[in-house]
């Protein structure tokens, strides 16, 4: 059971700051600070908060098109810290990226049959100009575009064609593992369900292992098979699907959960919504102890001064990879005195506004 | 959602009917509409076709003396006169073009070729390798062109080889800037880390995804820069440290026109238009090539100028 594809050991990303620093050092930027995941060969795990918390910093390190500050990535077995410049681009046949903007991951000069006949070049994945026009015309088709298209070019597409066609450019390579970086975000919502249906048959098709990075938990819960939660360069909860969704754990989950909508109006109507207020603090000067502190309903005076690890809690089993953590210190020792695992109401985010403002 | 047909009604389009019109071509359509980049263009022509065909043009041999006729005024038989050794001034400022174009493409081509390698280098591979290469790059952009220039060729020698390789080092930085920026902007575009994730070399990548794309800014800053390098050959060869004679070269011509003003407006005046022509010929068409390409475009060479 337990024979992780991808593992992600303390993963650091920081970012130099800027030039601009007047007199002295700036504090550099840290994009992602301090994560562990892994996923399970031919499962999805979805990545899932608000922009700017180093989500596509975390999918770009695994394949090392950022380079990790610190940290260790294994894949299948291989620590890919280690690899040198050709095996890191062997590496790359096997991990692939889907990215957010289907505009802008296309080359406007070149047709879409050239692109993907580009990643069969790399890695001489066909014999001659009439192998690689037919392979290029399987994928189209394979990603549900006429297999005559290959000719066009990138503006001739619509949104959701063009991520077909960037679909098919990562299909190319013959990867196992895709990094799909909010290949939704930027389409129309009629057309997200098709793009969704397709990464999810493809996987079940190919078997392929699935990093799904999304800002809502809207499209994550329906394709991932566990959920980490992010929240400024760190996970704040992890676990299974089910028990992410029905039994959020983290102040941070709820609120994210709140913002997605439900389909019966009724039940619309008389849930709870807990509201982020505030914006998110800079990644250069995260907050002391919790950082999600500055913004959270039940922030009392320990999380000022203690930075929670990720702990088991809730139902899950609560074995490291197959439980359920969260990293809050409403939970384990400091938090006993708060009562926990039910959804929060209304009243109860009140009073936790008022009894304990943020302490800066 | 899940039906299936649904499903493809979107997905599908219909078999490509119509060609798409490449960049290239819009690019050319663009510049035909400009009518000073077409001026300068045609005026281009004129002045290759004069360099190509100089020897079936002139009237007689450049450096023939009739001292019967010195400084004779522009007649039917000396279309711009003669000069003080009574030299057909038509004939050497025809001869004249082929040394400027001469020097114009090889100093510009030494310079794209040298500043194209090193602002890729630089740009793309980043960290102390761009430092040190654009610093070198910033002291050789503070000196003044012509001191510059003139450094360069009383170290190599006054010679027309030698002017040209000056005048091609002066302008490498330039265009190491142009790529470098270009470059920097490029790397980090999504489509460009998009062929990375595939696992593409950097070969690969600087060769077929970064150079197609700073390419414009390469073709608009050597046709300025061309219009530059002429006129840098011209004063050098004013103040006697370029071209050397017998070559004729129009900055000499205007020198020594200098020391017979009186004698005749001529001599001073056709290979100074011969200059001025060359020189907007090629502004123009820069200029209307870098509203083509990208009328973002801008250029680092206007803020330079020649000293
Ligand atoms: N190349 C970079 N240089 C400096 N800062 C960066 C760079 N890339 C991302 N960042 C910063 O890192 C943080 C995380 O970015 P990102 O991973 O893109 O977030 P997300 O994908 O979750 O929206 C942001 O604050 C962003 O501004
Ligand atoms: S540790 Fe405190 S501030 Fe952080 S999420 Fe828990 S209650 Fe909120
Ligand atoms: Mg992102």
């Amino acid at each position: 059971m337990s024979d992780p594809l991808l593992q992600v050991d303390d993963l650091h990303v920081h970012f130099p700051a800027g030039g601009r620093a007047v007199g002295g050092k700036r504090n550099p930027v840290r994009a992602v600070d301090g994560i562990s995941f892994s996923i399970e060969r031919g499962r999805t795990l979805g990545l899932v908060g608000e922009s700017g918390c180093g989500k596509s910093t975390t999918g770009l390190s695994i394949l090392r098109l950022v380079e990790p500050t610190s940290g260790t990535v294994t894949f299948d077995g291989t620590d890919l810290g280690n690899l040198g410049r050709k095996d890191l681009r062997r590496f790359r046949r096997r991990a692939a990226m889907i990215f957010q903007d289907p505009y802008a991951s296309l080359d406007p000069r070149r047709t879409v049959g050239d692109a993907i006949g580009e990643a069969l070049d790399i890695h001489d994945l066909h014999q001659g100009r009439q192998a690689r026009a037919t392979r290029v015309a399987e994928l189209l088709e394979r990603v549900g575009l006429h297999p005559d298209t290959g000719s066009r070019y990138p503006h001739e597409f619509s949104g959701g064609q063009r991520q077909r066609v960037g679909i098919a450019r990562a299909l190319a390579v013959e990867p196992d593992f895709l990094v799909c970086d909010e290949p939704i975000a930027a389409l129309d919502v009629s057309i997200q369900a098709q793009v969704l249906n397709l990464l999810a048959e493809l996987q079940d098709e190919l078997q392929l292992t699935y990093l799904f990075i999304a800002h809502d938990l809207a499209a994550v819960q329906h394709v991932s098979d566990r959920i980490a939660v992010m929240y400024l360069g760190r996970i704040v909860e992890e676990g299974d699907r089910r028990d992410v969704i029905t039994d959020p754990q983290h102040p941070y989950t709820r609120a994210l959960l709140s913002a997605v909508p439900v389909p019966d109006p009724v039940a619309e109507r008389q849930r709870s919504r807990v509201e982020l207020v505030g914006d998110v603090p800079s990644p250069m000067n995260p907050p002391s102890g919790c950082r999600f502190r500055t913004r959270c309903p039940r922030v009392f005076e320990a999380c000022g001064r203690i930075d929670p690890d990720l702990i088991p809690v809730g139902g899950g089993e609560g074995s490291v990879g197959g439980g359920h953590t969260a990293a809050c210190l409403l939970h384990g020792e400091v938090g006993q005195p708060v009562e926990r695992s039910e959804h929060p109401d209304a009243n109860e985010i009140e009073a936790g506004l008022d009894g304990a403002l943020p302490n800066r | 959602m899940s039906d299936p047909r649904v499903h493809q009604a979107d997905a599908e389009l219909e078999a490509p009917s119509t060609r798409h019109q490449s960049q290239w071509r819009a690019t050319v359509s663009a510049l035909l509409a400009n009518r000073l980049a077409v001026f300068g263009l045609v005026m281009l022509t004129a002045l290759v076709l004069t360099a190509l065909f100089a020897d079936l043009l002139i009237r007689q041999p450049i450096n023939a003396q009739n001292l019967a006729d010195r400084f004779a005024p522009p007649s039917s038989q000396y279309w711009f006169g003669t000069d003080d050794l009574g030299r057909d001034v038509f004939s050497r400022v025809v001869v004249g073009a082929r040394v400027s174009l001469q020097v114009g493409v090889v100093s510009v081509g030494i310079s794209l070729v040298a500043g194209t390698l090193i602002g890729l280098w630089a740009g793309y591979r980043g960290g102390w390798i761009d430092t040190v290469w654009m610093r070198a790059m910033d002291v050789l952009f503070a000196f003044p062109v012509i001191l510059l220039a003139i450094a360069l060729v009383a170290v190599l020698g006054p010679s027309l080889r030698n002017t040209m390789i000056a005048v091609g080092i002066v302008f490498t930085p330039i265009f190491a800037r142009v790529v470098r920026g270009s470059v920097l902007s490029v790397r980090e575009e999504l489509h460009v880390r998009a062929v990375r994730s595939l696992g593409a070399s950097d070969r690969r990548i600087i060769l077929r995804h970064v150079l197609p794309n700073v390419a414009a800014p390469i073709i608009v800053q050597a046709s300025l820069s061309l219009a530059f390098a002429i006129l840098t050959e011209a004063a050098l060869s004013y103040i006697g440290v370029g071209v050397q004679p017998p070559d004729p070269a129009w900055g000499y011509m205007l020198s020594d026109a200098q020391r017979f003003q009186r004698q005749g407006w001529w001599l001073s005046v056709f290979p100074g238009a011969a200059i001025f022509l060359s020189v907007m010929a090629f502004n123009l068409l820069g200029d209307g090539l870098r509203d083509a390409l990208d009328p973002k475009q801008r250029s680092v060479i206007e803020s330079r100028g020649v000293e």
